[in-house]
């Protein structure tokens, strides 16, 4: 019987030890994966990318946090928005004293996070998701206490509401107000649930907005709405060879889980295309309801407002993409390079960066590089090739990703700036022949 | 002997029942959850339920999911709408309701999701959803 009670407590212990050893074995993994899949990168060739032949990268800075949208003062001058405040401090000036590719001097000001800066005229613009503000240059330096809000009110419902800006050379800004829905469903996202026709969405937002670089509290009585029938444009660009606009659009979410009966996961996951748009005064380009099936090279209706894969009804008049990516993306960033240090072949035409998919779950995610598609006259004369990649690293996820390609800047010498939201991490990139 | 046998084997069986309580959750459960966090949640949380950087938040360690049993139930049935207004609506993208999944589907995905992913927490109960989903309307 002695025996038997040593037994059991024998039992008892290891009994009880197993479940424990269970349990903390299941919460450790997750702990476990965030470790390993972000290792360090800063020591790497290139600062952890790949790049063709010729060009390299240096690491400008690092560790930023949420570095969404950048810009080059014509001094060398960097300066990036961020999207949560970094010591307080919503924007951050980069400045390299010594010219070896490494920002030396940071700084910032601004206690507001956001997405959009431009640099233009000795003002530097910026912008939360609702405002945009602006601050005088005086020689070069930024004058935190000259800040004027131009721009007020706009269409902040989380969804989308990221402010991309560009300056044309006629005293405008346009500004992005992305659409605070997929498909303007009348509940957003919601299997069964109706397109609302007309949008309502489409009076405030769902378009880009033009508004003049130098009057103070504009809204949208001042403003003008340029372009309309957009879902949602961080890739937004002016573009002074042709003097016209340009975005890369990220096209709706969700077709096989909306409409299981129409569309497959495959057809979901490539579908609709991410459409590079002229963004011409006055178009409209179809949003909510029609998207471009770049299979069929067509604008098709909405399954949302009665499309069924194959008919156009409505959408034949709307404004069609001068190039067609595959879907989810996420072309977060547009760069037409003016510059003349690299090859003959990049002049004037557009580098994007794709942030990186999410929405081709389960399948394998894309993106996550930056592209560059050659122009000619203003329009694209090629397909597109890879330039940088490698950013997510090993686990190529939205969280998983080492980093987040999302920004684009040209600096004063022809150099490509990239910035990353994921950690904040700026590359410099230069060409060298050979 | 034998029978002082018999009861030993009992009791070691007892104890790990016991024992394990926390693991005791039906392979059924689970595997039902799984379907259904596949073909509605995965699109959005992830495969590996880390969700999406500022758009979707991971359930991996959510404590939205795991600390109480109402909340994750009522987010399900209402979607991100049950949110509103509250600091814990931080992320981007809107939820959709999902109230037209049954009280079974729901137990069964929050118990997967709530045991799956590193997460470890008490199952929910058919009875629990149906009990919330009657508050609601």
């Amino acid at each position: 019987m002695k025996h038997l009670k040593r037994f059991f407590a024998i039992v008892c212990v290891f009994t009880l030890s197993y479940c424990a050893n269970n349990s903390s074995d299941k919460t450790g993994t997750t702990e476990e994966k965030a470790e390993t899949t972000k290792p360090s990168t800063a020591d790497q060739p290139n600062g952890g990318i790949t790049l063709p032949a010729g060009f390299s990268a240096t690491v400008f800075a690092d560790d930023l946090g949420s570095a969404r949208h950048i810009t080059v003062n014509t001094n060398g001058d960097v300066y990036t928005k961020v999207d949560k405040l970094n010591d307080g401090h919503g924007i951050l000036r980069l400045r390299d004293t010594n010219n070896d590719g490494v920002a030396d001097s940071v700084s910032g000001f601004g206690n507001y996070k956001g997405t959009g800066i431009a640099v233009g005229g000795g003002f530097l613009y910026a912008t939360s998701d609702e405002n945009i503000y602006r601050y005088k240059l005086n020689n070069n330096e930024p004058d935190p206490a000259s800040e004027e809000l131009i721009v007020t009110g706009l269409v902040n419902e989380k969804q989308h509401s990221s402010k991309p800006i560009t300056l044309d050379n006629a005293g405008n800004i346009y500004v992005n107000i992305g659409a605070p829905s997929n498909a303007c469903q009348e509940k957003d996202r919601e299997k069964d649930s109706k397109g609302q026709d007309p949008c309502p969405i489409l009076e405030k937002a769902g378009g880009i907005w033009q508004f003049k670089i130098d009057k103070k509290n504009q809204s949208y009585k001042e403003g003008t709405r340029y372009v309309t029938g957009i879902r949602n444009i961080m890739a937004l660009s002016w573009n002074s060879e042709v003097n016209q606009l340009f975005g890369v659009q990220h096209g709706r979410d969700d077709l096989n889980r909306l409409f299981p009966d129409l569309y497959s996961e495959e057809e979901s996951v490539e579908l609709p295309a991410e459409e590079m748009f002229q963004l011409k005064k006055g178009s409209d380009f179809g949003w909510p309801y029609c998207y471009y099936d770049q299979r069929q090279k067509k604008k098709l209706l909405g399954p949302e407002f009665g499309g069924d894969k194959v008919k156009t009804d409505r959408c034949d008049g709307k404004g069609k993409p001068i190039y067609a990516f595959p879907g989810h993306w996420a072309p977060n960033g547009l760069l037409f390079y003016s510059g003349t240090q690299f090859p003959e072949k990049y002049r004037n035409g557009a580098f994007i960066a794709f942030h990186g998919s999410w929405n081709r779950a389960p399948r394998e995610q894309q993106g996550y590089f930056v592209v560059f598609l050659a122009f000619k006259n203003g329009m694209p004369s090629g397909d597109y090739e890879i330039f940088a990649d490698g950013f997510a690293g090993a686990d190529k996820t939205p969280k998983g990703a080492a980093f987040r390609p999302c920004g684009l800047a040209q600096g004063p010498d022809g150099s490509l700036f990239i910035c990353d939201d994921q950690k904040g991490r700026v590359w410099k990139i230069t060409y060298k022949v050979s | 002997m034998i029978r002082q046998q018999a009861t030993a084997i009992l009791i070691i069986v007892i104890l790990f029942i016991v024992g394990c309580n926390d693991d005791s959750i039906p392979q059924a459960t689970m595997d039902n959850g799984k379907k259904v966090y596949n073909t509605y949640c995965l699109g959005c949380h992830m495969e590996d339920a880390m969700g999406v950087p500022r758009m979707n938040p991971p359930l991996a360690g959510s404590e939205l999911l795991l600390n109480d049993k109402t909340k994750p139930i009522r987010i399900v049935l209402r979607g991100s709408e049950e949110l509103k207004g509250q600091p814990e609506r931080d992320y981007k993208n809107v939820m959709a309701a999902l109230g037209s999944l049954s009280d079974q589907e729901i137990a069964d995905v929050l118990t997967f999701a709530r045991n799956s992913f590193g997460n470890k927490a008490p199952a929910i109960k058919e009875s629990d959803v149906k009990s919330e989903r009657s508050k609601i309307k």
